[in-house]
């Protein structure tokens, strides 16, 4: 019937797009108020479960390593970083630094991503030499966002409120105090803590982060 | 076991009651605050001492100064020098960190440059942490200093 009705007949009357949506602009006749109710519902679930299960599917590190871009160069190295291996034993995973909690800003930062599939497709990094030479490009761009948002990844786990100077090595406890009073951002000094930093990148911090958002 | 009234554990109570009420009174008067200070002005403690974050004293004259901090997380390679965030010459005072010295600024020809010579970029080559570790081996040195 489906592929018949593909084809607009002028024997059968109106083609299948068109009776989808007369169906759908009519009320429901020789349905119960009940079942049509009960058919939302569980439609409903299975849509929005569906969309948080991919929502979280995609923000597992995992999923994140499943490009060798990721794995063999950013994540390679933040094998060796305090997140990743430390006294507590507490790791944060690509996603708790790179993906926001907060649903809208996750969703925005999610949506932003498709532009990652692209540049998948077209092996904008596909080799260690072009990763190289994107990364100063890519780390500011990761600065900059960090930097417009007051480090606010950072800060779902290192908060000043409940950051105890004195109980910090005393040069830290310096350079946190004077922070905390200039308004700085964890990202103005910790830049390269998980993943190398390239050539000039100190430079570059201060050229387009510290002069453009300061 | 003895049973009546417990009369010790009466006498007790009263006591500490009564001191009670005394604290009260003396509440009344105004609080005697154990800092020495006002609630609203800060308290200045001393910074925990660890061993490893004071400057140490050189022992031969031309010995690189040790490093009084850790250093393992610092990016050091051909692309970058995360020491030099803190003490180049034009970061040194902001940071408050000890300025390079000023023969790391000159180049094998001696000529006096903005930026830290090349021959000069690795500097744990020279200057180290250090930690309070039993040596491997028996060291022998007798340092020059005379302190």
């Amino acid at each position: 019937m489906s592929n018949q009705g593909a084809i607009p007949n002028k024997d059968q009357g109106p083609g299948l797009i068109k009776r989808i949506w007369r169906f759908l602009r009519h009320p429901a006749a020789t349905i119960s108020a009940g079942a049509l109710l009960l058919i939302g519902v569980v439609v409903g679930v299975a849509f929005w479960g569906s969309f948080n299960w991919s929502m979280e599917m995609t923000n597992t590190e995992e999923f994140c390593i499943g490009c060798h871009e990721m794995e063999a160069n950013v994540y390679a190295e933040y094998t060796e970083t305090a997140h990743y291996n430390n006294a507590s034993g507490v790791r944060a995973t690509c996603p708790d630094c790179h993906v926001p909690k907060e649903w809208v800003h996750k969703v925005v930062r999610k949506v932003q991503a498709t532009r990652e599939l692209y540049h998948k497709a077209l092996g904008s990094i596909d080799s260690p030499a072009k990763f190289e030479e994107k990364r100063l490009e890519l780390a500011t761009n990761v600065w900059t966002a960090m930097k417009k948002t007051d480090s606010r990844e950072c800060r779902n786990c290192h908060e000043f409120d409940s950051m105890d100077f004195v109980l910090q090595e005393g040069r830290a406890s310096a350079a946190h105090s004077d922070a905390f009073k200039e308004g700085k951002t964890c990202i103005d000094c910790h830049q390269g803590i998980a993943h190398s930093l390239p050539a000039n990148a100190l430079e570059a911090y201060k050229e387009k982060v510290s002069a453009v958002y300061d | 076991m003895k049973t009546g009234v417990p009369w010790k554990a009466i006498t007790i109570m009263a006591v500490l009651n009564l001191t009670g009420f005394a604290a009260l009174n003396a509440h009344a008067e105004g609080v005697k605050s154990l800092r020495g200070v006002q609630v609203d002005e800060p308290v200045f403690v001393e910074p925990i001492a660890r061993p490893q974050n004071t400057r140490v004293n050189r022992e031969f004259r031309q010995q690189p100064p040790l490093v009084p901090h850790k250093t393992e997380a610092y990016q050091v390679d051909l692309k970058v020098n995360q020491c030099l965030t803190c003490h180049d010459w034009a970061n040194a005072g902001e940071k408050k960190a000890p300025t390079l010295s000023m023969t790391h600024y000159a180049d094998r020809e001696g000529r006096q440059l903005d930026q830290v010579a090349g021959t000069r970029w690795f500097c744990t080559q020279c200057h180290v942490p250090q930690v309070e570790a039993e040596p491997l081996v028996e060291n022998e040195f007798t340092p020059s200093s005379k302190r």
